[in-house]
């Protein structure tokens, strides 16, 4: 209970579960379009923004921002010329952002334990500016969802009805590519860039194993997403694990605990 | 003739009125409103033309059936249509508006090919008949209770009212296009575009298919535009020989003059009580 009252735990606990709303959420709907991988390649893509940030001296987490929102533009932009070939586009930029990364951390070599922070998530250094932009980022994606939900549901469902039926598509491509830019690089810090995909996509592979109906599925992945996080973040500081360690392979065993499940309600 | 110089039954005043409406719209041909025009369109992907110089015109409540072997552009020309595919030469024009400035997409229902969604796509069918209504001009508002009158009704003109909680995906063939149909029903479209609505579904549903389409043309105003394999059926009721034919593609036409037994716009309704 002492771990509670310590001002670093409750910064992680607010931060933890702020991202565990909208993560899950967003991922949803990556999942759903098939670009389960695009919180990977954008989360690499970032790093080498928090690199440079680290470089030049200015707050990481907004550079690996700017960097995440052009990645994602350079992905629209390959996945049409590869029509069909979503995740070539995806592939072509994370290999891209690992590049820039490597090259920017060894031209700045006395940050590199810093960086380690970044790939393996620190969650106990969250500062309150740190928690600031979480909030920020969970009210805009909160809001933009909440907005457009029946929108989100048309386009992630059929985009060429969304298309016919007169939705401005660019507007809401656009907006979902920088939404998951502001999501991952604001989890970033949490669960680590390596792991970041975890949170984005394993609460939506239980949801498609569970849900009959979108709205059961939006609610199952917020759940699921809170309960790891929380559960997970408590035992690490417990036990004295990695955060990111423990709040993505208690995913993994929801996720197979939802499987099992559905398996045995359908024999 | 005019549509509605037959029609003994319904009052004189309404007779006139619904008259004097045709007749403004007898524009070139026959009694009806162009619905959409395509005057020289070509199309080639890769340097490998697929439509070359298309000109076609569908009228009001034409029944129009686009046959054609694979490749030969059925579906570009359909995509084109609904403004998914621009042409690289020629236009396109909707009621009478050139494609890039037609705003009403709530007028037109698009059923594509057996819809390539992920089959654990957690979305029950009534969530994603209500989905046809969400275009331009719902966005920023509720879904109200109307809505769901409506999406309710579609599901019951289509006999699919006890799948409404069922997840799609775990629907046959022929109920999952029912689903779609209903989609692309629930705005009361005046074009309906289906295209192969029949592939991939047994041959009892399909006939029950083709005959709710051939009564939905007959009573109700409704223009449509079908891609069809299936000759027999094109031919059983658009007729032996194409009207017209354009390159590897050949449009049967069949115009309807009966009469709209539904005055009122609620057409699910009335298909309800067809039965």
């Amino acid at each position: 209970m002492e771990l509670l009252s310590a001002e670093f735990f409750q910064r992680a606990l607010i931060g933890g579960a702020l991202i565990a709303i909208t993560a899950p959420l967003l991922g949803l709907f990556l999942v759903l379009r098939r670009l389960a991988m695009i919180g990977d390649t954008l989360a690499h893509v970032s790093i080498a923004g928090v690199a440079l940030g680290l470089l030049i001296n200015v707050y990481p987490v907004a550079v690996g921002l700017l960097f995440a929102i052009a990645a994602s533009f350079g992905i629209e932009w390959l996945r049409k010329a590869y029509r069909t070939y979503a995740e070539l586009s995806l592939a072509i930029i994370m290999s891209g952002g690992i590049a820039l990364a490597s090259l920017l951390f060894t031209i700045g070599k006395s940050f590199s334990q810093n960086a380690n922070s970044f790939w393996f998530g620190s969650i106990y250094t969250l500062d309150y500016t740190d928690i600031y932009v979480i909030l920020g980022v969970t009210v805009v994606v909160l809001s933009m969802v909440l907005i457009h939900k029946k929108e989100l549901f048309l386009l992630t469902f059929d985009e060429d009805a969304a298309a016919v039926s007169g939705l401005p598509m660019k507007y809401f491509n656009i907006m979902l590519s920088i939404l998951t830019a502001l999501v991952v690089s604001a989890a970033i810090k949490i669960v680590g860039a390596l792991l970041v995909s975890a949170l984005l996509t394993i609460p939506a592979a239980c949801s498609l194993a569970l849900s009959r109906s979108f709205k059961q599925a939006v609610i199952l992945v917020v759940v699921i997403g809170e309960a790891a996080v929380l559960a997970g973040l408590w035992i690490a500081g417990v036990a004295n694990l990695a955060p990111g360690g423990t709040v993505v392979l208690l995913l993994i065993a929801i996720l197979v605990m939802c499987i099992a499940s559905t398996r045995l309600i359908r024999t | 003739m005019n549509a509605t110089a037959t029609d003994a039954t319904s009052a004189a005043g309404a007779t006139e009125m619904r008259a004097a409406t045709a007749a403004a719209k007898t524009a070139q041909a026959g009694c009806h409103q162009e619905i959409v025009s395509l005057s020289g369109v070509s199309f080639s992907y890769d340097n490998q033309p697929i439509l070359q110089d298309v000109s076609f015109r569908i009228m009001e409540r034409d029944f129009v059936g686009l046959i054609g072997s694979n490749g030969a552009g059925k579906t570009t020309l359909l995509r084109m249509i609904v403004g998914l595919t621009r042409p690289q030469k020629g236009s396109v024009s909707l009621f009478g508006t050139p494609a890039a400035q037609f705003k009403d997409w709530n007028l037109i229902g698009y059923v594509p090919q057996r819809s390539h969604f992920n089959p654990l796509f957690p979305a029950t069918v009534k969530e994603v008949v209500l989905s046809g209504l969400y275009g331009r001009k719902k966005l920023f508002r509720r879904i109200s209770k109307e809505d769901v009158g409506r999406c309710d009704d579609a599901l019951k003109a289509l006999k699919i009212e006890d799948l409404g909680d069922k997840r799609i995906g775990a629907l046959s063939g022929g109920q999952q296009q029912r689903v779609f149909l209903a989609r692309a029903l629930i705005n009361n479209p005046k074009l309906l575009i289906l295209d192969e609505p029949l592939t991939g579904i047994d041959i009892e549903t399909q006939q029950n298919f083709f005959h709710m389409i051939k009564h939905m043309h007959q009573r109700h105003n409704i223009t449509f535009l079908m891609v069809s394999h299936d000759m027999d059926m094109v031919r059983s009721y658009l007729g032996e020989e194409p009207k017209e034919r354009s390159g590897k593609l050949s449009f049967y036409v069949r115009h309807s003059h009966d009469l709209e037994d539904c005055q009122g716009t609620d057409l699910l309704h009335s298909l309800r009580k067809e039965g």
